[in-house]
């Protein structure tokens, strides 16, 4: 006589240290085995299309650090984009190269903490203490160029917002150097680690179909076998004159993903090298002072710049109208914005695409068969922040 | 890498001819206007003819323009790996009208139309699970139309009294003041005092 079982259904999160953030998963459990996941999400919902639709273009530029915070400056750059491509404006080569800089910084913060968060949900705690003492360095460099350590606000429609200091450049080499040390103790922890490797080969596989299917990118997409990156195929500001590789994985498993992730961070440490090798002097942002705003002296001296000052920062600038969609290779995955202009200083529709919300959403697919105890290595592979999610 | 985006505009019109409203390229953008009805065979031979392969959908964004008679826009957003293209889907319906969903074609379509159908009230048919997605469990009304006010209607906080978090009407401590600067002699509408019948209060 067999004993019929009922399926469980349990509640994961919202607050629930593996859930990164406030996701609430409702999973349906026979035994161990997971027969479904339903991600409620939305509990960190902002409104922030909304918002911006208030504000005006430099307004709403602040909004982006705080959807994926811990990568503010990549978001940043796709509205800056937007924004410059609808008014066709020409970004100094110095601020592509300032951007670039800051946006591989970015790369290498959201990696750090998805690779050593990850390592700690499946029990590895030391990766996370050596992986956050860099991250403390590396917002500091935030701080130096922007002045905060998190939501930076530093890139503008046509360039950024100051001038890097001088010794900054010296320091993020300095530190370039050092941190492929750091990234080799990472990998010894965890690379060739037994309970790591049990813990994440052949976990929440993903195909080449299915990852195209799901609307993947990013790393998502190139652990399944897809050399798809934005800054080769696409590539916008200067990444087309830099010299680097994108790492590919192989069979779409959560260590493939990792391997990808700690590779990308090689390469942004070569590429930001580059950039500093190259980084070319002059201004570094629009000359154009119906755009970005006059310099401090000359509010001083020129009634000009004086008017074009109060201009910018009441009504702003406007926009032509139009509509454009713009894609940055943000550290999760295709960050993108569709913005639509009505010809007036606020953007009428501002669309934000994130990454997280469609690798979020194959969830159920990743997750199914699979035991409990792999869901927070899944979920940490999927490389979630919820700011970004939920908007 | 074979076609560029005036080829494929051109394949895409002599291919859909009749399915085709109008298609234009803006922004180096190429924008294609179809009709509900025959959106599916649309996004079908976008996804399967060779010369387009667009097979990763990006993104579904909704627009609401309250003065059309057709109010609601989407536009979808297609990217194709293979030739490197990127193409983005228009249609335009009114209030009641429900849209075909793409879930049958792209998985992905289901949390994005949850998401349209949550910000604007768009119901999709064919939908296997069409839920609100970002707004609060029991929430009503759809945020992102124009005619949604921007401090929404209710608010919540945490009551001592009846030890639990409740729902209430929203209170403005101070006006939303939502300056015009286009026009900087009409000056802004408090959206308090109208609701208060024009108290003399000034905040």
């Amino acid at each position: 006589m067999t004993k019929k079982t009922k399926s469980l259904s349990l509640n994961f999160g919202p607050q629930h240290p593996a859930a990164h953030g406030v996701l609430r998963l409702i999973l349906e459990l026979d035994g161990e085995v997971v027969e479904k996941a339903d991600p409620h999400i939305g509990l960190l919902h902002r409104g922030t299309e909304k918002l911006i639709e208030q504000k005006t273009y430099t307004q709403a530029l602040p909004y982006f650090d705080r959807l994926d915070y811990v990568a503010p400056m990549n978001q940043e750059h796709a509205f800056a984009l937007a924004a410059e491509k609808l008014l066709n404006v020409e970004v100094p080569i110095r601020a592509k190269y300032i951007r670039v800089i800051f946006c591989e910084i970015g790369r290498i913060l959201s990696h750090i903490l998805n690779v050593t968060t990850q390592a700690l949900d499946v029990g590895a705690l030391t990766p996370s203490l050596w992986g956050f003492e860099e991250r403390e360095t590396l917002m500091t460099f935030y701080e130096r160029a922007s002045g905060s350590r998190l939501h930076a606000n530093y890139f503008r429609t046509g360039g950024v917002h100051k001038d890097i200091p001088l010794k900054l450049v010296e320091d993020i080499e300095k530190f370039c150097k050092s941190f492929t040390k750091i990234i080799d103790d990472l990998e010894g922890l965890l690379t060739d680690n037994r309970i790591f490797k049990q813990r994440n080969v052949e976990i929440g596989i993903v195909s080449k179909q299915e990852a195209l299917d799901h609307s993947f990118s990013g790393v998502m997409l190139r652990g399944s076998g897809v050399p798809w990156d934005l800054r080769k195929s696409q590539p916008y500001e200067i990444y087309k004159d830099l010299d680097f590789k994108i790492p590919i994985g192989k069979n779409g498993d959560c260590y493939d993903r990792y391997l990808c992730r700690i590779e990308e961070m090689r390469e942004s440490v070569k590429i930001i090298l580059q950039c500093i090798e190259k980084l070319p002097k002059g201004p570094v942002k629009s000359i154009d002072n119906k755009i970005s705003p006059p310099k401090r002296d000359d509010i001083k001296q020129s009634m000009e710049a004086l008017i074009h000052h109060f201009k910018l920062f009441t009504e702003g600038y406007r926009v032509p109208k139009g509509d454009v969609y713009t894609a940055v290779e943000a550290p999760k995955g295709e960050f993108g914005v569709y913005l639509i202009s009505d010809g007036s200083n606020k953007p009428y529709r501002c669309k934000i695409r994130a990454p997280g919300f469609s690798h979020l959403q194959a969830m159920d697919y990743l997750i199914r068969g699979h035991m409990l105890a792999d869901v927070p290595a899944v979920l940490g592979s999927l490389d979630i922040v919820f700011g970004e999610v939920d908007r | 890498m074979t076609s560029s985006l005036p080829d494929l505009e051109k394949l895409i019109n002599s291919e859909l001819s009749s399915k085709v409203k109008s298609s234009k390229i803006e922004n180096n953008e190429l924008l294609i206007e179809t009709e509900e009805n025959e959106l599916l065979d649309v996004v079908q031979f976008l996804k399967s003819n060779e010369k387009c392969k667009f097979r990763q959908l990006i993104d579904i964004a909704g627009v609401d323009y309250p003065e059309n008679e057709k109010r609601f826009e989407l536009i979808y957003l297609f990217l194709s790996h293979e030739h490197n293209l990127r193409i983005k889907l228009l249609i335009k319906f009114q209030i009641n009208q429900t849209v075909v969903s793409l879930t049958k074609i792209f998985p992905s379509a289901n949390w994005m139309e949850r998401e349209v159908f949550d910000m604007y009230g768009i119901k999709f048919k064919n939908h296997p699970d069409l839920r609100r997605i970002l707004t609060d469990y029991g929430f009503k009304g759809h945020p992102l139309r124009k005619d949604f006010p921007l401090t929404g209607f209710n608010e919540v906080r945490y009551s001592e009294k009846e030890k639990k978090v409740i729902y209430e009407p929203v209170k403005l401590e101070q006006n939303y003041r939502n300056f015009d600067f286009e026009s900087p002699w009409e000056g802004t509408t408090y959206i308090k005092e109208i609701k208060e019948n024009k108290n003399d209060k000034k905040n």
